[in-house]
């Protein structure tokens, strides 16, 4: 009996696309000699590869360099997304920065959303039980939900009410009165005062909890009876039915499909039980299925996604000294997506959402500006390695082979067609300056196709 | 539907005015003449002296100056008391369902976008309906039936990194791929994106020209709400055939430190609205122009202590000349007794209001707009024609 231990590069391709921010086929091709299943493993164990050092962006951008500006935090963080070797991590803090969604809008104070995103990438891939629990002490959180307003006899229900509607369980899986009393259970959960910010800046805050301020006194929540604190109400809702399958929806919302598969989606569940709440055993039964395997091409990517494939694609930004990176951030902002400011405690709506005349005109903008100039190294790298396919191309050969560099990306029939119609009868020769235009002009067309707008 | 030109029958238009997050009605219009609303606003309340005042029972909220000289004019209706059974205190939630004027199931089809299938079901106007700021509503969606969202009108274009005809070539391979089959695709979400290419494209031809055409001596704010609205009256008096428009205006979601958040919004609010309807006045484009002012939900009748949490029974806004203003419904009574949970009990299904605008104003059915049928506001809207 063989086994091989390579894998189908399209298969390697679409892995790449969801777990990490998509590769170019000279990136894929080494992979695919790799087993699947070890794949997976080197996505999943983090720990085997070092963090980017994001501090020589400042030492290069003193200009920006601005712990006091969250556009700061961004641009690190997209130069993080391009740069990581832990993609996975990144993608992971991108999820549940949607599903806890926290704006600077808001909380104003950069350094908090800085550690709030450290947070979410820090505890991302851990245990769900310990996220939840972090996330209902973050200074950011407590601050957009207004946890710190919450006081023994005057409660604002803001944070307990979301937590069990949009971070744990779910709308129609709890009461009115659940809501109260998780209220109740959080009062005096509150952030140290900041010291003023003038005339030194800001400083960030810190959780702090407040005894004389907390409601001890006895609570029902969700069939439970106690004198509960706020770490008992995470540990109930953690331990919840809706909670597990919420919870796998988000995975499969994220990595899977924009529509939800009951199957799937208990199936996780049930992981999410059966190993304590670990997310990454959730991620590594997720992403070993048949239903991850076979959900190509079925997700509208999200502004972020998108940004950052293109440039993986193109090769920018790898030097933190590259000058410009602000200009990622801008154009996911206009595509519907600034990261570190969601438009509300529900995040961005996703899916076909992300499509409307104006996200669209931006996205394919975008691409088709940063993918068809061959000045930029990546591009520069894909021409070489489509050169090195053939001696020569037909218009066919052609659109295949900028097909297959993009990171095995297909096209509907339709698309091809027109593609094909538009380049007529060629002969591209690798070497000539008229080659490297056939190819930059494919790379244009299929970067502003309907099909580059999913993954 | 062809282009109207504004000169002899003008056809009327809507501009839905979202104010995201709950806006607290008890501080927009205040019940000051009842002594209720200062037990229950202790921190949170408005000293009488300060309010535009009403009557001697309501004073707006004192950042309203422009709506308080519309209301003087006859041009403002004041719906107190707005919501649906079975309040949801979700944003998105409640949003929804003003948005899709569905209370029961989630369906992702907008009440507008219902309106704008009827005043174009032949799909011959892109621009029949226009979102301004970031996003389409889900209140313009409807599968199959274009609108358009717009960020910036002056930058609004399509492969602009090209020129010449390199980017002739690349306009005509993306209009070809994105063009609709003549079967349905079995693929929806690659439907849907094809249909939204095919209508931008179509959408900056009809719109490239329309801010070379505007000048205007209305100075707007800087503010997104303002710029929304500034290019709404682009459009609008560009005479271009749109008939559905949509801005929005978030961050009224105060749990903590209202009293400051809430002016400053509603102060943005007021001269916004007061700025626009000035610039059509002078385009002499005002008459056929309503403008609906929404909210998600109302706030909680007792403050606390810095804030207000999510509520039900809200309010909203009707402004026109052709609105024949005042305060329409009862404002929901204060009284312990008869509040719903903490919350003021609406009066008024919002499906009342879109009844009446439905009717009244666009001459359509409402029934299937609104998927019910729903008393109207009698003479709140003076027919166009």
């Amino acid at each position: 009996m063989t086994t091989s231990t390579r894998t189908d590069i399209d298969l390697v391709a679409h892995l790449m696309r969801r777990a990490a921010f998509g590769l170019p086929a000279w990136q894929l091709e080494p992979l695919a000699e790799l087993r699947y299943e070890d794949l997976v493993e080197d996505l999943l164990h983090v720990e085997r590869h070092e963090r980017p050092e994001e501090d020589l962006l400042a030492r290069f951008h003193l200009e920006h360099a601005n712990e006091e500006d969250y556009w700061w935090t961004n641009k690190k963080w997209f130069y993080r997304m391009i740069n990581t070797r832990r993609p996975l991590e990144e993608k992971v803090a991108l999820m549940w920065h949607n599903r806890f969604a926290t704006a600077a809008s808001k909380v104003t104070n950069p350094l908090m959303m800085r550690n709030h995103l450290e947070m979410l990438r820090d505890k991302g891939l851990g245990n769900f039980h310990v996220l939840l629990a972090e996330l209902s002490r973050d200074p950011a959180m407590i601050y957009w939900l207004d946890q710190q307003t919450n006081h023994h006899g005057a409660i604002n229900e803001n944070y307990g009410r979301e937590l069990l509607e949009l971070f744990s369980m779910g709308r129609g899986n709890y009461t009115e009165d659940d809501v109260q009393a998780a209220a109740h259970a959080f009062t005096g959960w509150t952030i140290k005062q900041t010291i003023p910010r003038y005339p030194n800046g800001w400083y960030e805050s810190g959780y702090v909890f407040r005894p004389d301020d907390h409601a001890y006194a006895e609570k029902s929540f969700l069939g439970e009876s106690g004198n509960f604190n706020g770490s008992d109400v995470v540990d109930i809702v953690v331990q919840q039915p809706a909670t597990a399958r919420y919870v796998a929806a988000t995975l499969y919302g994220y990595f899977v499909a924009d529509d939800p598969d009951d199957e799937a989606i208990d199936a996780l569940a049930r992981v999410y039980f059966d190993s304590g709440y670990e997310l990454t055993e959730m991620l590594r039964a997720l992403f070993n299925s048949h239903y991850f395997k076979n959900a190509r091409f079925n997700r509208v990517r999200s502004p972020v996604e998108l940004v950052v494939n293109t440039i993986t694609l193109n090769g920018q930004h790898r030097d933190p000294y590259e000058f410009g990176i602000r200009y990622l951030v801008n154009a996911s902002q206009a595509m519907g997506q600034e990261p570190l400011n969601p438009p509300t405690v529900e995040g961005w709506h996703s899916g076909r959402e992300w499509i409307d005349s104006s996200f669209l005109i931006e996205r394919v903008n975008f691409a088709v500006e940063r993918l068809g100039d061959d000045g930029h190294p990546g591009v520069r790298n894909m021409i070489d390695h489509v050169g090195e396919m053939r001696p020569s191309f037909t218009a066919e050969q052609l659109l295949d082979a900028c097909l297959y560099e993009l990171g095995c990306w297909k096209l509907e029939d339709k698309s091809r067609r027109v593609i094909l119609d538009d380049a007529g009868e060629i002969n591209a020769t690798p070497g000539n300056e008229s080659f490297d235009k056939a190819v930059t002009r494919m790379f244009e067309y299929v970067a502003s196709s309907r099909e580059f707008q999913m993954a | 539907m062809t282009p109207t030109n504004g000169n002899t029958i003008k056809d009327p238009v809507i501009v839905v005015l979202q104010l995201s997050g709950g806006n607290d009605f008890m501080n927009t219009v205040v019940p000051y003449g009842e002594p209720l609303y200062y037990d229950f606003r202790k921190t949170v309340g408005i000293p009488e002296t300060d309010l535009l005042h009403l009557d001697s029972q309501y004073g707006l909220h004192p950042a309203l100056t422009s709506f308080k000289e519309i209301y003087d004019q006859g041009n403002l209706a004041i719906i107190a008391g707005v919501g649906y059974p079975n309040p949801d205190r979700s944003h998105f939630r409640s949003m929804d369902i003003w948005h899709t004027a569905e209370p029961t199931n989630v369906i992702p089809e907008g009440w507008l976008g219902r309106i704008i299938r009827e005043l174009d079901p032949q799909k011959q106007n892109v621009c029949t309906g226009i979102s301004f700021g970031q996003g389409l509503p889900r209140a313009m969606y409807l599968s199959g039936t274009p609108a358009l969202s717009v960020r910036d009108l002056e930058s609004y274009g399509l492969l602009t990194s090209m020129s010449g005809r390199r980017q002739r070539r690349a306009i005509n391979v993306f209009t070809r791929m994105y063009a609709p089959e003549e079967f349905a695709e079995a693929n929806m979400t690659l439907g849907h994106i094809g249909q939204t290419g095919v209508d931008a494209l179509a959408g900056v031809d009809m719109l490239k020209p329309v801010p070379a055409q505007y000048s205007s001596s209305v100075e707007y704010a800087d503010d997104q709400l303002a710029q929304s609205l500034r290019g709404i009256a682009q459009v609008h008096t560009a005479n271009i055939g749109t008939r559905v428009f949509y801005a929005e205006l978030g961050g009224f979601d105060t749990h903590g430190a209202q009293m400051g958040t809430q002016t400053g919004l509603l102060r943005q609010l007021s001269r916004a609205v007061s700025d626009f309807f000035a610039d059509l006045r002078e385009h002499n484009a005002s008459e056929e122009v309503v403008m609906l002012v929404f909210t998600e939900f109302g706030r909680r009748v007792r403050d606390n202590g810095n804030g207000t949490d999510h509520g039900s029974g809200g309010g909203a806004f009707l402004i026109g000349e052709r609105v024949n203003g005042g305060m329409y419904a009862e404002y929901p009574s204060l009284d312990p007794a008869n509040q719903l949970s903490g919350d003021l009990h609406y009066n008024n299904d919002f499906r009342s209001i879109y009844s009446t605008i439905i009717d009244d104003w666009f001459h359509m059915q409402p029934e299937p707009i609104v998927n019910g049928s729903f008393e109207r506001f009698q003479g709140m809207i003076s027919p166009l024609n």
